[in-house]
């Protein structure tokens, strides 16, 4: 439509969120490249958004514990994306995840080792051309381990670290990094859940605020979508570990 | 389960279905089902008899081509979301209802007509294919020249033929997001059908009736005709801006209203303000944004709340032309007499419907809502008498309560119909309350 040269990695394109913020960035005239785990779901999302938009829209099929294969991608995409955002995510279930090794390392991986290795890859050639932004979704479930969701919540944990030190070093590289923190986000991810409305999200708010954040001039570098949830994860922060213990959050 | 009229009221099953590879299988596998996109039909249509397919996540576009303006949808896209997705890129739907809240599948099985019908027809008029899965989970692609039958079946056949995974149809260009208005008074039902006659050529018509003013006055309404306003109506207007997105904010009805809320006073006094608001606006012609010229009720969500829990029921009927303003004063006497308020009716012309169970017949369609109360039924009884012996039918996506007999008068195509459902063996698989309720 608008065609204003430049291109979105979107990588988790058939996520809620995922496919929210690609049609928000289509809109505004950019190019967009999806991935997703399986292609047929992958092409649906892109032939939708490009339907709505006119937008030129290309899938690519990668599956995030595939780790192995992330190296071959970041070399092969072509033209190197201005943005890229990862919203991949799985919260499994906790109570197979104490149990199941295989679970919580599925958990674990998908939430934390497959994001990271695939953002610091992509940071790298950002760093090499001097420019880019990074997006990498994260949670306020990482702010502090609860009982009913720790290994999500570690594994968001480790990414949230992981981009923090990833920002801290690639300061004044004309590489962006940043924390979006969506808080609760009704998806399916959460479907069935009971969610309080005040502080529940939907897609398109979320993918609004990376928009607005991440092409802005203005903005911090870690974000909660919705603003009542910076004081709410600054107070459960807050309270010492021996009360915490026997709260049940 | 409840339709839009919330009556009635039956236990159906829901199976979401998020993706359309999985279409086949749930079909297959189920008798008594019934597709359903966003629930806007008012009563049973959308209800399986044992359980209802829920298509809502069937919201993807497959395809547009602006050479010809073609979009190809999934059977669950929003109308809203192809006019926030098109109506800025200059294109607006061929065909649309009084909501925009409805699916592309509900608008072909109800065969939707809109302020254009007189001119354009009905949305099935203007689809060119559509992808079915059919009893046996097998997806039959139909048009005009292939599986023609089906086609024609699925046009206006209340989801009874399968359900429609994707449809393509064209938009047609648009030079502004805003209509040019007109608006004509007129004091009388006789002078309301001439009116709506004289507008003819105008592309959308429609009347407002003041359906609680009786003696000379009966029938006494407004009339908006509309035009897709050009590029140089809105250019010469200083800060119209020519694609704007949005011009009203929405509020939610947040709780059912009390039954006595709607009375005569009410809505008499309603209705004066109405009228006399509009007949200020007469004669000059004025440019008003497609969302409040098209939906109107839309501004305000959740508007069925308005009649209370217990609901309420919405009659549509069309009358052939011929007899339209007896058979139709002979109508609006009774609702005016019975004081059973509606606000306003709204009275359309229509043209020919291309589907066996179309709605739209050539002639003059009214519709208007009553709360739902024991002798607003029997009220509406007579009056279905009064449609049918006028050669009439009445709108099935709006039907909660017609009998058999009304709707075996009204449909004289039904026969072909149901032949189609046997050989497909639809019959045994495609079933709403509706199609038990008049032994489809």
């Amino acid at each position: 439509m608008k065609g204003i040269g430049k291109t979105l990695l979107l990588i988790g394109g058939t996520s809620d969120i995922g496919r929210a913020t690609a049609l928000i960035y289509a809109e505004a005239g950019w190019d967009v490249l999806l991935t997703g785990r399986k292609r047929s779901a992958v092409q649906r999302e892109a032939d939708d958004i490009s339907a709505r938009t006119g937008a030129n829209v290309l899938v690519h099929e990668l599956d995030i514990l595939a780790t192995s294969r992330f190296e071959d991608f970041v070399g092969a995409v072509s033209p190197l994306p201005d943005t890229a955002v990862c919203v991949v995510g799985e919260l499994g279930e906790q109570s197979r995840a104490e149990r199941e090794l295989e679970h919580a390392a599925m958990i674990m991986r998908t939430n934390f080792e497959g994001p990271a290795l695939l953002l610091g890859l992509l940071a790298e050639r950002f760093a090499a051309r001097g420019s880019g932004t990074i997006v990498g979704i994260s949670s306020v479930a990482g702010d502090r381990g609860r009982a009913s969701n720790y290994v999500y919540g570690a594994g968001k944990a480790g990414l949230t670290a992981f981009l923090s030190g990833l920002r801290n070093r690639l300061s004044g590289s004309g590489v962006r990094v940043l924390t979006v923190k969506p808080g609760f986000v009704r998806t399916r991810m959460t479907h069935g859940m009971k969610l309080p409305p005040l502080l529940t999200a939907e897609p398109r708010e979320v993918a609004q605020k990376i928009f607005t954040v991440a092409e802005g001039s203005r903005g911090g570098d870690v974000v909660y979508v919705r603003r009542i949830w910076r004081p709410l994860m600054t107070a459960i922060r807050s309270i010492p570990e021996p009360i915490f213990k026997r709260l049940r959050l | 389960m409840e339709g839009w009229g919330r009556y009635p009221r039956h236990e159906s099953q829901a199976i979401d279905c998020k993706r359309p590879e999985a279409l086949a299988g749930t079909v297959a596998a189920r008798m008594g089902l019934i597709g359903r996109g966003n629930g806007r039909s008012y009563g049973d249509a959308a209800i399986g008899e044992h359980s209802t397919l829920m298509c809502r996540g069937l919201s993807r576009m497959r395809s547009f081509d602006p050479n010809d303006a073609t979009l190809t949808v999934e059977g669950g896209v929003m109308l809203s979301d192809i006019l926030r997705a098109f109506v800025p890129r200059g294109y607006f739907p061929p065909v649309v209802p009084g909501t925009k809240y409805v699916t592309v599948g509900g608008m072909i099985a109800s065969d939707v007509h809109g302020k254009n019908h007189h001119r354009d027809g009905g949305f099935g008029d203007h689809v060119s294919e559509i992808k079915l899965v059919v009893a046996s989970g097998e997806t039959l692609t139909c048009s005009r020249g292939r599986n023609a039958d089906l086609f024609f079946a699925t046009v206006g056949g209340m989801g009874m033929t399968g359900i429609i995974a994707e449809a393509t149809f064209r938009l047609r260009p648009i030079e502004s997001a805003w209509i040019a208005q007109k608006t004509i008074v007129t004091e009388n039902l006789g002078e309301a059908l001439k009116a709506l006659q004289q507008t003819e050529d105008v592309t959308y018509s429609v009347a407002w009736i003041d359906c609680l003013s009786q003696g000379a006055s009966l029938g006494r309404s407004l009339i908006f005709a509309g035009e897709h306003a050009t590029l140089d109506q809105v250019g010469g207007m200083p800060g119209v801006d020519r694609f704007a997105a949005k011009n009203a904010g929405m509020f939610s009805l947040p709780f059912d209203l009390p039954q006595w809320v709607l009375n005569k006073t009410s809505v008499t006094a309603f209705n004066e303000i109405y009228f006399r608001a509009g007949a200020r606006k007469a004669a000059k012609t004025s440019l008003v944004h497609w969302d409040k010229y098209f939906f109107p009720l839309d501004g305000i969500l959740e508007w069925n709340r308005l009649y209370g829990r217990r609901g309420f029921l919405q009659h549509q009927c069309v009358v052939p032309a011929e007899d339209a303003l007896p058979v139709l004063s002979g109508m609006l006497e009774r609702f005016a007499r019975s004081g059973k308020g509606s606000f306003l009716a709204v009275l359309k012309k229509l043209g020919g419907g291309s589907g066996l169970l179309s709605f739209p017949a050539p002639g003059y369609t009214l519709a208007l809502d009553l709360p739902v109360t024991q002798e607003v039924f029997r009220l509406l009884d007579e009056i279905d008498e009064l449609v049918v012996k006028a050669g009439g039918r009445l709108y099935l996506a709006k039907d909660a309560r017609q009998s058999r007999h009304t709707f075996e008068a009204g449909y004289p195509r039904l026969a072909a119909f149901k032949e189609l459902r046997k050989a497909t063996g639809a019959d045994r698989h495609f079933n709403s309350r509706l199609a038990k309720r008049l032994g489809i």
